[in-house]
């Protein structure tokens, strides 16, 4: 299979503009330069392109609500900001192959009008941050940034802007406000940012995964791109496994392949003889599923329809024996730490949900907690004020769905079921 | 006080942005990295004054965000082990009880000569090559007891 996204990161020193262009880079850029705008959205509409931060909506379809407006100031934000556990793709491409980023922004805010582009990259990722300033620096030099862009009549400016550690600044309009200099708390939609985002201008927010799919769609078309996978969520997808297999990393794979061949075909299968106790399927926010359910295609409505979520592709495996009360409890620890404060049924709901999983953790459950904590999930999902509430419910649900009994055991027996708690 | 140094990062910072507020977080970082890797009321306040904007709202960004030092000061080297998911899974709680022993400090603690901070972090983006940490602005990964150890002596022997 032909790679899109991490076609180049094996090169050596692909993160140089000169191997960037010899590795066939700046060509989509140009002949995009060429196209009309809306020729532009039309082609990625019609290659089905999905997010990839997570939702999955289409990229074309989002870059559409931008309005024409020319004197309009407008913006495109690069989500940079990969938090979600278990997700490790962004970073890769950042470090080994920027350029590819770059392209695919330079593309994106030629056909949405912008001319000030940001990539809003979490504050901990110190060498990516450091090779993409090197990366718009020799595109400045080379005349790729800047005034008239490839002697074109288009002008774009491109910055790095920093977060400093906090999960909720991958949500766009925590982003927006963590972009203005203000604590990452998220805005109240609508206004979508399509309409009033970055300083109240229109605003596109696209993952880095996304982006990087634009300079291939460009290059080959929407067709060779939508004949990539299943129909309704084509081309490739970095899957990045972590846990208990052989040969965790990252793996681009089209879309839909079944998790059972990328844990045993691509991973090597299990580190060791414990067979698969559950697996993640898209960073800690996506309900797990089991060994039965395997056979899932990786995609957006195959993993909607088993009652969980592609979200990033982050893929997290693991082995009989490990203790799912723990997990949960590791899971709910992260997302009460990560809360914003700004709702109430997040900022408590997590902290009170992570206490009590802390306690049945230790040894200390008290009657009553297991229904305590789905009481909890009941008055947290839905009624927060932006997804991450519902992500940590979620990831509990998920828990209690397939292993209830070891959380009823670790109240009755004020120990753990599986043994795994004496590392 | 903020240096020549500092001072020059932030006008450069500003020129990113449509609005001086915009520099806020990387005016802080600025500051942190030029002042051994922590922050005073008095570095806000001085930001918040380049900047035009209110001292508090400076001082909401750096209480907001994990990596803005300004509630106790951290040692020279600062380590932050992931301890989320991908990395319990493959020890992490055990290399951070290896290296509380080992630096005879409990996590959020300082040793005594200063050296090493010991805290620990949500997913640092790694999971691939858990276990791992971050010191400073490095990642170590694929740990082990014995990786440990001998990134905690490099360390101290490169101060």
């Amino acid at each position: 299979m032909e790679k899109i996204l991490l076609k180049n990161i094996d090169k050596p020193e692909a993160y140089k503009l000169d191997n960037y262009v010899t590795n066939g880079g700046y060509v989509a850029v140009q002949k995009a330069l060429k196209m009309e705008p809306d020729q532009i959205i039309q082609t990625v509409k019609d290659s089905n392109l999905r997010g990839r931060g997570g939702a999955g909506f289409p990229a074309g379809l989002k870059w559409s609500f931008i309005p024409k407006d020319p004197t309009i100031q407008k913006y495109l934000c690069c989500n940079a900001d990969e938090g979600e556990p278990g997700t490790f793709k962004d970073r890769a491409i950042m470090d080994k192959d920027p350029h590819l980023l770059l392209e695919g922004m330079m593309i994106t805010c030629y056909a949405i009008g912008a001319s000030v582009g940001y990539v809003y990259i979490r504050g901990e990722f110190e060498y990516g941050a450091a090779k993409l300033e090197d990366a718009i620096t020799e595109a400045y030099e080379k005349g790729y940034l800047g005034s008239n862009i490839f002697g074109s009549d288009f002008s774009l400016d491109l910055y790095v802007h920093r977060g400093a550690g906090a999960y909720i600044c991958g949500e766009e309009t925590a982003l927006l406000e963590s972009l203005e200099g203000g604590r990452g708390q998220p805005r109240k939609k609508p206004p979508f940012p399509a309409l009033a985002g970055l300083y109240a201008k229109p605003t596109v927010i696209n993952n880095v995964e996304t982006l990087g799919c634009i300079p291939a769609i460009i290059e080959k078309g929407p067709e060779w791109f939508a004949a990539i996978g299943p129909e309704k969520s084509p081309g490739t997808r970095i899957c990045g496994v972590s846990g208990h297999v052989k040969k965790p990393g990252l793996y681009e794979l089209p879309m839909g392949v079944p998790l059972r061949e990328l844990i045993y075909d691509h991973c090597g299968g299990m580190r060791g003889s414990k067979p698969i106790k559950a697996v993640i399927p898209g960073g800690v926010s996506a309900p797990m599923l089991i060994e039965a359910d395997l056979d899932t295609p990786m995609d957006f409505d195959s993993m909607a329809a088993k009652g969980t979520m592609l979200g990033s592709s982050a893929v997290m495996v693991m082995e009989e024996g490990t203790c799912m009360v723990k997990v949960a409890y590791i899971t709910s620890r992260f997302f009460s730490h990560e809360s914003c404060g700004k709702c109430t049924p997040c900022r408590e709901g997590t902290s009170w949900q992570t206490k009590v999983l802390h306690r049945m953790e230790h040894g200390e459950g008290r009657p009553g907690d297991v229904e305590l904590l789905e009481s909890l999930c009941d008055n947290i999902f839905g009624r927060t004020f932006c997804p991450l509430g519902d992500g940590a419910v979620m990831a509990l649900r998920g828990a209690l769905k397939h292993f209830r009994e070891e959380f009823v055991y670790h109240v009755e027996h004020k120990k753990c079921m599986v043994g795994s708690d004496d590392e | 006080m903020l240096t020549e140094k500092t001072l020059e990062k932030i006008q450069q910072i500003q020129k990113n942005y449509h609005s001086k507020k915009s520099a806020v977080m990387g005016a802080l970082m600025a500051v942190q990295r030029d002042s051994g890797n922590n922050l005073t009321r008095e570095d806000m306040e001085a930001v918040a004054e380049i900047l035009e904007v209110n001292p508090v709202e400076v001082q909401a960004v750096a209480g907001f965000y994990t990596m803005y030092n300004w509630k106790k000061p951290v040692g020279r080297h600062h380590i932050e082990i992931c301890w989320n998911l991908s990395c319990s899974l493959m020890g992490a709680e055990h290399l951070i009880s290896h290296m509380e022993k080992k630096l005879g400090i409990t996590l959020g603690e300082t040793t005594a000569d200063g050296m090493f901070t010991l805290s620990t972090a949500e997913c640092l983006g790694s999971c691939g090559t858990a276990p791992m940490m971050q010191v400073g602005d490095d990642y170590y990964e694929n740990l082990t007891v014995e990786k440990v150890d001998k990134i905690l002596a490099d360390l101290r022997a490169s101060s």
